[in-house]
């Protein structure tokens, strides 16, 4: 692909008008926001049913909901965050930044574009209609294991549909990602030249596309078993329940990855910015991010250690995912050392990145206490796995989701965030969430079993304690909302540069375009383009 | 727009979001059918037809810009790639089948007899008696009795039609190169036909093994893997024959040139696709 572009009657000139443009938009700009709209009106629905879980355990005994309800929230609260909050709005900013950031007009696949994020809304809808069904939403959790999830009343075979249809749309978005970094690249941006941001997207595509379809597969069985007689989890009839579990954490473990890795690519473009200096070891961060995905697929039953595995099962899984631990030790390393003698500033953005190194080593440490298998089966379905992947995920994912949001909406609007309330939105958040999720360590040592809506008085206090956590932090976040909504509408009043952040452009190519970014962006490739690589040849 | 080199952005559509909406529709009467509302089978009839609806004219548009000269060579190189890796997620689609089918073989089957048992003997005291043999509708005798598929009637016919049908295809992709498109046709019709008599024989196959054999979904794990492995790769079967049978229509219409078919491509890789999903059916289904 390279030079001309022909200005020509079949082309896409413009948004349609009225409404019907966000139906039929073909444009990544369009459909990028469309997700992170959408991700973020999810997030606060799933923050409510958090609030509602953090509501009945604020005291042992039964207060608010009943038992059924209280696990349907637990279930409901996880899927709709895994599956309408955290992946699209990454794949809302893989969307926004992707061809801006490789120099290209567009993703590759417009059309299936638009249908993947359709396809994600009417899998939520689908979800979310099962609340008003006989059996009320599926309560067996997120993980949805059978036997116990065969129980679900009318519920259940919406759900596993509603799985197909996000299914379907994250394979067709990973498909476009791929599409796209491999053939809409500038002719100048070779794949070492990539922004980390886009080279984790590209392995996180490649995960979702091998993963995505095993989960169908997984939930497929279980409708087939429910309602066509077959025993695939069936002791009588020769199966496996824990033939389930393998695929399940199959396609969960990678799954995990595709909330972390473009995680990782965030924090990658905004360390450097901040620190005035390039990222340290890109080229290792590049091998680094495709040694954890390619970890990823050969350690799943690290979450079935109590399953009764053979103990050479136990012990090969222990030490695969102990392994995990140096790629992802590298990566905190070369952040850290990032920063190391920069020249720092301490806008909204940086402040969640530094937030972020700091937290998710917490998660990271955590996460391989819970690898040691003999340690795990005291740890196994208490509140520490529920500390461990909060941390990976709330001051991780959504503080990074959050931190790109600052980063990037003065290029995408033109205009500036309100910078004192972007302070206040972090420091609330980042002791909040604290205080939320620390307890629930000493919670799960203690031995506080997870998914149940009443608890022995000895684990009384920190429940509180971490109830009150949630009550700051769930409010606090409205606080963004205000924000983001201000600066569309036009911020705090101050024009920003093409640059918007000083010697952006040493870093990434999407801030050579003027701010706002025009409706087409590089309708004629680039001709050169930051190069991140330290080490050159 | 012909010059090659450009990029290429393609016009808004209402297909993706009319498309979404039929899937929508079939799948929540699906739901509903299985809830016990008869209604159900109505919506799926009902998002089925807008579904087709929607890929004909999905379709026809794509074909209508294809043959106006709109794509590049750029756009081609996506669309490839696009059904690379579609093929590559129905790929793992079926290892999840497969895996399964070797977990029960080699595990969970196994372990219900007993084998690595320790002092608790607990699969004797659970399912005293039960033996790992294959096939087997488990210690329960889930379904009943039922005889084993054998692998030298139908399904070995069925073999030699499918890979035949793969010779064909590849036979029609040498015609549209050389520009022989009497030879493309023919050779599109007889992969078409050899892919639904393949589909007509496997029909015969499961009405034996439902009337005469006593196999069925329903039959222990052997016939839930039997029937769902052979039964998507069936399904997979016919959306391929599908999907040459517009190659075909759009070759009989004069489309395609040596350097532009990314269609026939496109439809003749899912076609070797199924053909090798289909050899190893036939050896872990049928034969071992
Ligand atoms: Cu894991």
């Amino acid at each position: 692909m390279s030079a001309v572009t022909a200005e020509h009657d079949h082309h896409d000139h413009g948004p349609a008008k009225g409404l019907l443009r966000w139906v039929v938009t073909t444009n990544h700009k369009d459909i990028g926001t469309l997700y992170l709209v959408f991700s973020l009106a999810m997030f606060f629905v799933g923050g409510t049913m958090a609030l509602i879980i953090r509501s009945e355990l604020f005291e042992p005994g039964m207060q608010f909901v009943n038992p059924q309800f209280f696990n349907s929230m637990t279930t409901m609260h996880a899927l709709v965050m895994v599956f309408g909050a955290v992946m699209p709005a990454f794949v809302g900013l893989a969307n926004w930044m992707i061809p801006m950031m490789i120099g290209a007009p567009d993703m590759a696949l417009p059309r299936m574009n638009n249908m993947s994020f359709w396809m994600l809304v009417a899998g939520i809808l689908l979800l979310a209609s099962t609340f008003f069904m006989e059996g009320g939403a599926p309560a067996a959790g997120w993980t949805m294991y059978p036997p116990l999830v065969l129980q679900t009343g009318n519920a259940l075979p919406f759900a596993i549909f509603s799985v197909h249809l996000l299914g379907i749309s994250s394979i067709m978005g990973a498909i476009n990602i791929i599409a796209t970094i491999f053939n809409m690249r500038a002719p100048a941006m070779s794949l070492m030249k990539m922004p980390l941001f886009v080279w984790t997207w590209l392995i996180t595509a490649f995960l979702l596309v091998a993963i995505m379809p095993v989960f169908a597969g997984a939930v497929t069985m279980l409708l087939t078993d429910r309602f066509f007689d077959t025993s695939f989890f069936d002791a009588a009839g020769g199966g496996d329940p824990v033939l389930y579990q393998h695929i399940f954490w199959f396609f969960g473990h990678p799954e995990v990855y595709v909330m972390i890795l473009p995680t990782f690519g965030v924090a990658s473009q905004i360390i450097p910015v901040f620190a005035r200096k390039p990222l340290f070891g890109y080229s290792s961060m590049v091998f680094a991010t495709a040694a954890i995905a390619f970890l990823s697929f050969i350690v799943w039953a690290h979450h079935m250690f109590t399953v009764g595995m053979p103990m050479a099962g136990e012990l090969y899984f222990m030490y695969a995912t102990m392994l995990i631990a140096i790629p992802t030790g590298v990566k905190i390393f070369n952040w850290t050392a990032t920063m190391w003698k920069g020249a720092m500033t301490f806008e909204a953005p940086m402040l969640f990145s530094i937030a972020f190194v700091v937290l998710f080593t917490m998660g990271g440490f955590t996460g391989l206490m819970m690898a040691l298998a003999p340690l795990d089966f005291q740890y196994h379905d208490t509140y520490f796995i529920v500390a461990h992947f909060h941390y990976t995920l709330v001051p991780a994912s959504v503080f990074m989701i959050m931190a790109a949001g600052y980063f990037w909406l003065p290029k995408w609007t033109g205009n500036m965030y309100d910078e004192k309330l972007a302070k206040l939105h972090f420091w609330l958040s980042a002791i909040s969430v604290n205080i939320l999720f620390f307890p629930q360590h000493f919670l799960g040592l203690a031995g506080m079993p997870r998914r149940i809506p009443d608890y022995a008085v000895q684990f009384a206090d920190w429940n509180m304690i971490s109830s009150i956590g949630a009550f700051i932090y769930g409010p606090s976040q409205l606080i963004f909302v205000y924000i983001v909504y201000k600066t569309i509408k036009g911020g705090t009043g101050e024009k920003v540069t093409d640059e918007v952040w000083e010697g952006a452009k040493e870093h990434s190519l999407e801030w050579t375009l003027p701010s706002p970014a025009p409706y087409h962006t590089f309708s004629t490739p680039p001709k050169e383009v930051p190069t991140l690589s330290t080490s050159r040849s | 727009m012909s010059t090659n080199d450009a990029y290429y952005i393609p016009n808004k559509a209402v297909w993706p979001v009319v498309g979404t909406g039929g899937l929508v529709i079939l799948f929540a009467g699906f739901a509903n059918y299985l809830n016990g509302n008869a209604i159900g089978g109505w919506f799926m009839l009902l998002g089925l037809a807008v579904f087709i609806v929607m890929l004909a004219a999905w379709f026809t548009m794509q074909a209508n810009e294809s043959e106006a000269g709109q794509y590049n060579h750029g756009v081609g190189i996506s669309y490839r790639m696009g059904m690379m890796w579609f093929i590559y997620s129905e790929i793992m689609f079926f290892a999840v089948f497969f895996g399964t089918l070797w977990y029960t073989r080699n595990l969970s089957v196994p372990w219900l007899a007993g084998v690595g048992d320790g002092p608790g003997r607990s699969s004797a005291m659970l399912w005293e008696g039960f033996k790992d043999v294959w096939p087997t509708n488990g210690p329960g005798n889930v379904g009943g009795e039922f005889e084993e598929m054998g692998a030298f009637g139908l399904p070995f016919l069925n073999t030699l039609l499918l890979l035949s049908s793969g010779v064909t295809c590849t036979w029609a992709h040498h015609g549209l190169l050389a520009k022989n498109r009497d030879q493309l046709i023919k050779g599109l019709i007889a992969t078409v036909t050899l892919g639904f008599l393949f589909v007509g024989f496997q029909a015969i196959e499961y009405y034996e093994a439902y009337h005469e054999m006593g196999l069925t979904l329903g039959s222990g794990v052997y016939g839930s893997t039997f029937f769902m492995l052979t039964g998507f790769h069936g399904f997979h079967v016919c959306v391929g024959a599908i999907m040459l049978s517009v190659v075909l229509f759009r070759s009989w219409k004069g489309h395609f040139t040596p350097e532009n078919h990314f269609a026939f491509e496109g439809a003749a890789w899912y076609w070797h696709f199924v053909d090798v999903v289909w050899l190893g059916l036939f050896i872990f289904v049928y034969i071992l």
